[in-house]
């Protein structure tokens, strides 16, 4: 009898469950005061840019005859030359560059990861032809890349996320890589390899969830130079079209007016600094979180 | 280097679009535009260019402008580099002056008011895009306190301070952001040699505080320091593209701008030959520097 009590099931109430990997990151995540400042400020950028067509208080095209006037109550950031509120302008800017910071990072993980994996897992010639591109890629600072990029394929909002995603595929590319060197190493790869599991299986089961945390802090990280990099591009006039408000363009318009309206010039920087800085707030903590220490800062 | 000059040449033509049509469009004679073409020998195949492209380089011939006046692209490439390197020279030295102490003293105080202080002022330098600095210093020091020009360049035979003083401005806007990535890299890499043993045996041996960071932990955190400089080198480059334009600084990277706006394809392909080969070169300069501070490092 005393042996059927020492077998019967715990309650359920103690039940000491060990909490996932995920569930501890996400309470120290929850914890560091970076992570905390950071995200709030994304989201709510995130909810600005989604709703933008309802929280502007004017049309972000719209020209008016009060030109150039300072920030004041009717024009909370004030007006630029041609009488548009700067402050619904800024607000349809911030839409351009998260699309283009996320969708970028999206498109260059996607294929960056896909190259590094091929390279690692084949090995040999595939190999061999993939690293002599991404040394190549290496060499040059991501922005560079992405201004000949430009340059080949011209401007325009498809051709400047094409360029920015190209131009950072190279990072994803190396670590992913270079995970895959570590990994397919491990025992555990080795004994599903002896169960007579497909490379495919492997790669997807094994590989790819084991050499996540690099990547999500990589990702992270690109995001904010990827906005740098549009605002940049934009700046130069190497952007989308004239037509449509980024924060880059808004400041290379203020340039001709720099004497007489300083809000110009101040705001939209301070837009694309304060969406950088929580970003990259977000991915110093999550380099901690997830003790990664190998991160390229793109540039 | 070749490989880039390749990539580059057979893609600029791989993509829609006359430069020819485009200039003589206001006259509307595709005539002119035919004869333009045969000067320029752009009406050969790709293969016949690139051999000839490629010759002439090997010969320090870039070709000559095709928009505008018919510039020789080595003239204004010639013209270009000093400014890009009196321009990168100066914001390397600014960012190092910052960046050295400030890692340093960010990483013996660790955790305390001044190390979180130089981590925000680092986090806040590495999120603001140059050119805003660029602007925000031109708002301040030249539009209202009038106390520096706000744009241009003045070679340095017309005296020093002129040519320092057109530099100030855009050496501090290149070199801020540069000084927060090097001064976060020095912090870490100090405080990776501050936990190694050979510190705590020298600890152990009864240093001196001094002595034991400046003989012996400083010059092991100089390796990955330099491996950083390295590429702070090639991110400063890519600030020097951006700021030349805010100040109309008729450098490498205001060329190459310019070009790419005009269709102008052989000062494209000069500029970014130019940019390439000073990447090339600082990557081998870094490649020599380890050999001085780290002995045991020896290349074949």
């Amino acid at each position: 009898m005393a042996e059927a009590t020492v077998n019967e099931p715990l309650n359920s109430e103690d039940t000491y469950r060990r909490p996932s990997h995920v569930q501890l990151w996400r309470r120290q995540l929850l914890r560091d005061k970076k992570a905390l400042v950071g995200s709030i400020i994304l989201t709510l950028l995130v909810l600005c840019a989604v709703f933008a067509y309802w929280i502007t208080p004017y049309d972000p095209n719209a020209m008016d005859f009060d030109m150039i006037m300072r920030p004041s109550w009717a024009h909370l950031l004030g007006t630029d030359d041609l009488g548009r509120d700067l402050l619904s302008r800024l607000i349809y800017g911030a839409r351009v560059s998260l699309f283009v910071g996320f969708s970028t990072v999206a498109i260059s993980l996607v294929a960056g990861v896909a190259l590094g994996v091929a390279a690692g897992f084949f090995g040999g010639w595939i190999d061999t032809i993939i690293m002599r591109y991404i040394d190549l890629q290496w060499a040059f600072p991501n922005f560079i890349i992405a201004v000949y990029l430009v340059a080949v394929f011209g401007t325009g909002l498809s051709n400047v996320i094409i360029a920015i995603s190209l131009a950072f595929v190279d990072d994803f590319a190396r670590i992913a890589r270079g995970m895959v060197l570590t990994i397919r190493e491990e025992q555990y790869v080795a004994a599903a390899r002896t169960l007579g599991a497909s490379n495919n299986r492997i790669m997807w089961r094994h590989i790819l969830p084991n050499s996540m945390a690099p990547l999500i802090v990589q990702a992270t990280i690109s995001v904010s130079y990827a906005i740098l990099a549009e605002a940049g591009l934009s700046f130069l006039g190497l952007g989308v079209q004239a037509s449509t408000p980024t924060w880059g363009l808004i400041l290379a318009e203020s340039r001709s007016f720099i004497s007489r309206a300083w809000w110009l010039g101040v705001f939209p920087g301070f837009s694309i600094m304060i969406t950088v800085l929580s970003i990259n707030f977000l991915g110093d903590a999550l380099r901690d979180v997830l003790d990664v220490k190998e991160v390229k800062e793109p540039g | 280097m070749w490989a880039v000059a390749t990539l580059v040449f057979f893609m600029l033509r791989a993509v829609p679009g006359d430069p020819m049509l485009a200039m003589v469009f206001d006259t509307g004679d595709p005539a002119a535009a035919d004869e333009m073409r045969r000067d320029f020998g752009l009406d050969q195949p790709v293969y016949v260019q690139y051999v000839k492209y490629f010759l002439q380089v090997m010969q320090g011939n870039l070709g000559t402008s095709i928009y505008g006046s018919r510039v020789p692209v080595s003239r204004i490439v010639a013209e270009a580099f000093p400014r890009t390197m009196s321009l990168a020279v100066l914001s390397f030295l600014l960012a190092t002056l910052i960046a050295v102490p400030a890692g340093l003293i960010s990483a013996l105080k660790k955790h305390t008011p001044i190390d979180h202080g130089v981590t925000l002022v680092a986090f806040i330098g590495l999120s603001m895009p140059d050119f805003w600095l660029a602007i925000l210093l031109i708002i301040v020091f030249a539009a209202q306190l009038n106390w520096l020009p706000a744009v241009g360049y003045v070679p340095l035979a017309q005296g020093f301070w002129p040519w320092f003083s057109h530099l100030i401005l855009p050496t501090i806007a290149i070199g801020t952001p540069f000084a927060a990535i090097i001064a976060r890299m020095i912090r870490s890499s100090m405080l990776e040699v501050l936990k190694s043993d050979f510190m705590r045996v020298s600890r152990s041996k009864g240093l001196l505080e001094k002595r034991l960071l400046l003989v012996h932990a400083f010059p092991n955190a100089l390796i990955p320091v330099v491996t950083v400089m390295g590429i702070a080198l090639a991110l400063l480059m890519a600030g020097t593209v951006v700021v030349e334009n805010v100040f109309a600084i008729k450098g490498l990277g205001r060329v190459l701008i310019q070009g790419i706006l005009n269709r102008d394809y052989p000062v494209v392909q000069g500029a970014i030959l130019v940019v390439s080969a000073i990447f090339v070169f600082s990557n081998l300069l870094v490649d020599a520097l380890y050999t001085v501070i780290d002995p045991r490092i020896r290349y074949d």
